[in-house]
């Protein structure tokens, strides 16, 4: 096998408890990696391997460092690896206090070499547990354990941050309160991350690139918005489809409080003053937000019109809906999104791959 | 009845806090190991091991007595032993107390240790490990600080019942003042030579040592019961 430097590349392929699990896919070194899938799809598993919390046989390279190559009888025992891991429940040390939980791993890491400050001030700031440091962990919330146990994590200096449904035991609100501190993590440190989770839409928000897997394999893997455009995946045809741009402001038109958003093939507007020009946001549009017309309309209440081409349509197996993916800009050279029409609709305008048509989006979500 | 005699009443107290404690030092010493590898262990006969454990619980101390006199005795290996050091037998002797007890209380602190140990299951230990703390270095920072009141508990439970014993000791140790004249089998002597006086303060004390400790596990229960979680 090739690995590069600045890739992550992972093999599994065995049995463990009767599930069989047979993986194999790279990540790059930055930003957040999603492991997502239904439950038993065998996300967790295999993130406890890439732990070594559990053995199969197969291969797990970060970068530079082999801490398992089973041809070569290489396994590195899970607490020679320095790495962070998030349980999914709160897994806080109770005979300790936060404070003492969060040096643990501190203290026993010694001087490893880190790319970020992670200094213990520093971490205790971005995920804004400092007035917690005295106070035992059965005296926190759900939300404030989960951000303990991150900080804990990211103190130990890790090489490579793995999070194992750190929201799946959280209520919604409190979710809604967690999230803009992963979205720190994400922006302020230089660590992949390979973040599993069976809910798209914390996938995206956080993750960059996703690694699809259903029944112990991998489906498909690649950046965020490849594979949600992707006819041949189950995301596009899932009834809260929805499509991710990367998008930074042009302006914003103080007339009437709108943010334009240049995204690749047009300009996005959203409501509100959403920061200064040059600065990058995550947009995401739902599939069900998007219609078509064949001339751009002048009369209509909604703000974006943006040129496209149709790139695909899919039958759902229904019969009275077809998934359109379409990509911006009059040659059809921009992003991809996805919108869900009647098949009547269709039929209508007389819609085919390659159709120029105008993309009607009704609404456009900032989610980062 | 005479007048009492406090050197004959303060030996076998003195004789049986000295046994209690080394026992159940030792019983801590050597019930650890034995509780991490039956709450750990995947190996399918640790319940034969567990059950070997629990076996004082039911036998018939002189039962137990019966076997340890031979093991202790000249001809067993406890009489070897003490052949290294120019004895003859290890029957009869504050050691044979020891190794006696040892083996009978040792369920006392075995199983508390042992649930309480399976009580938090894998997970502090994977959490350890990732955070770069090695199986030994996770046990003491975490597993025993976690077993706290299950070593509390083995702990007292041990020592009282090493207290309470009788049977054993009388079949073992006989009943040498000084050397293996133990509180239970004082009380016994004191009640067959009719010394009631004496007897009603030693079984007196014991009562009240029995409700203190009883009662001292159950407010610890309470107390770690209502900490978790």
């Amino acid at each position: 096998m090739s690995v590069q430097a600045s890739e992550i590349s992972t093999s599994f392929a065995g049995t463990l408890g009767g599930f069989s699990l047979d993986v194999a896919f790279k990540m790059p070194m930055r930003g957040i990696t999603a492991l997502f899938g239904p439950s038993g799809c065998g996300k967790t598993t295999t993130l406890r391997c890439m732990a070594g919390l559990q053995h199969l046989p197969g291969h797990f390279i970060v970068g530079e460092e082999v801490w398992q190559d089973s041809a070569k009888g290489v396994f590195v025992k899970t607490h020679e690896r320095p790495l962070g891991y998030v349980f999914q429940e709160a897994s806080l040390f109770q005979h300790l206090t936060v404070r003492q939980n969060l040096l643990y791993g501190a203290r026993r890491a010694g001087d490893a070499p880190t790319s970020d400050a992670l200094d213990f001030d520093a971490i205790v700031e971005l995920l804004g547990i400092g007035h917690l440091l005295e106070r035992s962990p059965v005296a926190l919330s759900g939300g404030e354990r989960q951000r303990v146990a991150v900080g804990r994590a990211l103190l130990s200096r890790p090489r490579i941050l793995l999070m194992d449904e750190p929201l799946a035991a959280l209520d919604r609100m409190t979710k809604e309160e967690i999230l803009p501190y992963f979205e720190r993590l994400h922006e302020s440190l230089a660590l992949p991350i390979v973040y599993v989770s069976h809910d798209i839409g914390e996938v995206a928000r956080l993750a960059d690139t996703m690694v699809l897997l259903a029944k112990g394999r991998v489906i498909a893997s690649g950046p965020l918005t490849t594979l949600q455009t992707d006819p041949n995946l189950p995301l596009v045809a899932a009834p809260d489809a929805a499509v991710m741009l990367e998008g930074h402001v042009a302006h914003v038109d103080e007339d009437f409080a709108l943010t334009h958003f240049t995204v690749p093939g047009g300009t996005l507007i959203v409501p509100g003053r959403q920061g200064a020009p040059g600065r990058e946001r995550r947009l995401r549009i739902a599939a069900s937000d998007v219609s078509f017309t064949l001339t751009a309309a002048t009369d209509t209440t909604i703000l974006n019109c943006l040129p496209a081409r149709i790139v695909s349509i899919d039958g759902l197996n229904s019969e009275a809906q077809v998934n359109i993916i379409a990509a911006l800009g009059a040659d059809g050279s921009g992003a991809r999104i996805a919108a869900r029409i009647t098949r009547k609709s269709q039929t209508a305008l007389g819609l085919a791959p390659g159709t120029s048509v105008f993309a009607q989006i009704k609404s456009v979500a900032l989610v980062r | 009845m005479g007048e009492l005699n406090f050197a004959q009443l303060w030996s076998p107290i003195r004789l049986t806090i000295e046994l209690a404690f080394i026992t159940t030092i030792l019983l801590l010493i050597f019930g650890t190991p034995i509780a991490w590898w039956l709450a750990r262990s995947k190996a399918r006969w640790k319940e034969a091991v567990a059950t070997v454990v629990a076996m004082p619980l039911v036998l018939p101390p002189t039962v137990l007595g019966f076997y340890l006199l031979l093991l202790l005795g000249p001809n067993g290996p406890g009489g070897w032993i003490a052949g290294l050091y120019g004895a003859r037998t290890l029957a009869f002797t504050f050691t044979g107390l020891v190794i006696g007890s040892v083996i009978y209380s040792m369920p006392f602190v075995v199983q508390p240790i042992r649930n309480a140990f399976e009580a938090f299951g894998d997970r502090p230990l994977e959490v350890a490990a990732t955070l770069r703390a090695s199986p030994w270095d996770a046990f003491w920072s975490v597993a025993v600080p976690l077993a706290r009141p299950g070593f509390l508990t083995g702990a007292i439970l041990g020592f009282a019942h090493t207290i309470g014993e009788f049977g054993v000791i009388l079949m073992i140790g006989g009943n040498i003042p000084g050397q293996t004249k133990v509180l239970s089998v004082a009380i016994y002597d004191f009640v067959e030579t009719q010394h009631w006086t004496e007897a009603h303060i030693l079984a007196g004390g014991m009562v009240v040592f029995s409700f203190a400790v009883i009662l001292a596990t159950m407010m610890l229960g309470r107390r770690y019961g209502q900490q978790g979680r």
